[in-house]
């Protein structure tokens, strides 16, 4: 069997950047997933049950559906609804960020539960308000221990983005299915991609083990 | 005299199980109080009744004259008059010695930086520590720990310390040291309510001891009178298990 790497070579532009993009899209989606998912998060620990519910569905809805299935529903649904018609680049943000953010939000509900109740009472007891201890005491805590549940739902996202390719966003896999459909050839395109989400991931991976040594 | 504190027919129940029934108790200034009995008559739910960390389902604690059961009472101002030292310390792991001490002045009093320090470091000569200001707490033992978590509580300047059983998690050489402690806070008038197994301690240090029992203030009164002649069946059963 021959291995093209011209093929490789002629097409490395444009996968370079698919692979901007599909970084871009990672990055933003877990920043608005987080910030989001840290909402989502204090709902569902909210005292009051009727309170907590909708935030109960939101999460069991994004994690018990396929991202498949999420990524189609924002494309023809949610953005027309909203935009008037369908738009890549906001369906790659929405649907990669709300996916997320319901994986953050227990995340950040595990990580801050974790922490000793004890630490909130010597906080408010102190006559901390229950913002203050959340912020002072409990939080440092606890992103502590959500770093590295973090950076593997940072990892699962970089990969699931290869989804988006669905839709026609200008990724990593969208450009290796376009090499594949001009030179008709299997190994190369798809070798090719599986080698840029490695070295993305594993990257990803180090400098993570990096940070939490840090932190 | 009017009470500091006026604990005012209490009841307290988690769900359908009554912890506190009808509880009603005046603490006064300087006065140290303590309470003894056995495990699970709600010693500790009375404690946090009194700083809301438990919330009690009828009756009313009035501190100063002010109703924490009110709807207009800060429960936050309150808590800045009363310490509240636990039993497994509770100190945040997270900052050093000397943070913790200073994050509630700095945070909660507004106090500047530099004042918050030098108090946390007279508070840190006070309980003989001032070398670990620059540790972590994970450095410290279960005697230096209950030391700091008595000095960051005094931080705030508080007018009434709660003590729920500051020794109980200790190893028994490590005792005498948090108990020097809290008696050389008795001597200064601090006004104490000290829930402990520490009989020794009650005798000594005590001007009123609470015996409780499944939710009940079953006898009180002084020490000797207590200890030495005990009115009821119960205290005289607790006591001769105890003693
Ligand atoms: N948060 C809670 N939820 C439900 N039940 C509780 C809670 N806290 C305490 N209890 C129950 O209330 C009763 C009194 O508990 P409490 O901790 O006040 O007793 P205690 O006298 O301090 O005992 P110990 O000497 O073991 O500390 C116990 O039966 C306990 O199981
Ligand atoms: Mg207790």
């Amino acid at each position: 069997m021959d291995f093209r790497f011209d093929i490789i070579a002629h097409y490395i532009p444009v996968l370079l950047r698919g692979t901007a993009f599909t970084i871009g899209v990672s990055i933003v989606s877990i920043i608005l997933g987080s910030v989001l998912g840290l909402g989502i998060g204090f709902g569902k620990m909210a005292p009051k049950a009727y309170f907590r519910w909708p935030f109960h569905c939101y999460i069991n809805f994004f994690r018990g559906t396929p991202l498949y299935v999420q990524i189609l529903i924002v494309h023809f649904g949610v953005i027309p609804a909203f935009y008037g018609s369908t738009n890549v680049l906001m369906t790659s943000f929405v649907a990669l960020s709300l996916n997320s953010a319901a994986y953050s939000a227990e995340i950040f509900r595990a990580g801050i539960q974790s922490i000793d109740p004890g630490q909130r009472e010597a906080a408010v007891s102190l006559g901390m308000t229950q913002f203050q201890a959340m912020r002072f005491i409990i939080l440092p805590q606890a992103v502590k221990r959500m770093v590295p549940a973090f950076g593997n739902e940072f990892i699962v996202l970089v990969k699931d983005s290869s989804l988006l390719a669905l839709i026609a966003a200008p990724e990593i896999m969208y450009w290796s299915n376009t090499m594949k459909g001009q030179y008709l050839r299997i190994w190369e395109p798809y070798l090719t991609a599986a080698l840029i989400y490695f070295i993305l991931t594993y990257s990803l991976s180090k400098l993570l083990n990096y940070i939490e040594r840090k932190v | 005299m009017e009470p500091m504190i006026s604990v005012r027919h209490l009841h307290k129940s988690f769900g359908t199980h009554k912890v506190l029934t009808d509880i009603s108790v005046d603490i006064h200034i300087r006065e140290v109080v303590v309470v003894i009995g056995p495990s699970g008559s709600g010693k500790s739910t009375f404690l946090r009744c009194l700083n809301l960390l438990e919330q009690p389902q009828e009756g009313d604690i009035i501190i100063e004259g002010t109703s924490l059961m009110a709807k207009t009472t800060r429960i936050n101002d309150i808590r800045t008059e009363l310490g509240m030292v636990f039993q497994q310390f509770n100190l945040f792991p997270h900052k050093k010695v000397i943070e913790n001490i200073m994050l509630a002045p700095v945070r909660v009093r507004k106090w500047p930086v530099g004042q918050a320090r030098q108090k946390a470091l007279e508070l840190l000569d006070k309980v003989g520590l001032r070398e670990k200001a620059d540790v972590y707490p994970a450095s410290l033992s279960g005697g230096q720990a209950q030391r700091v978590a008595i000095a960051r509580a005094l931080a705030m300047e508080p007018k009434i310390m709660l003590f729920d059983e500051p020794t109980s998690a200790l190893d028994p050489e490590m005792v005498g040291e948090v108990l020097a402690v809290m008696k050389d806070l008795a001597r200064e008038g601090m006004t104490m309510v000290v829930v402990t197994h520490e009989m020794g301690f009650a005798r000594e240090v005590g001007d009123r001891v609470l015996f409780m029992e499944q939710g009940v203030v079953v006898e009180e009164g002084d020490p000797e009178q207590l200890f030495g002649h005990p009115a009821h069946e119960r205290t005289q059963a607790f006591l001769s298990k105890v003693l």
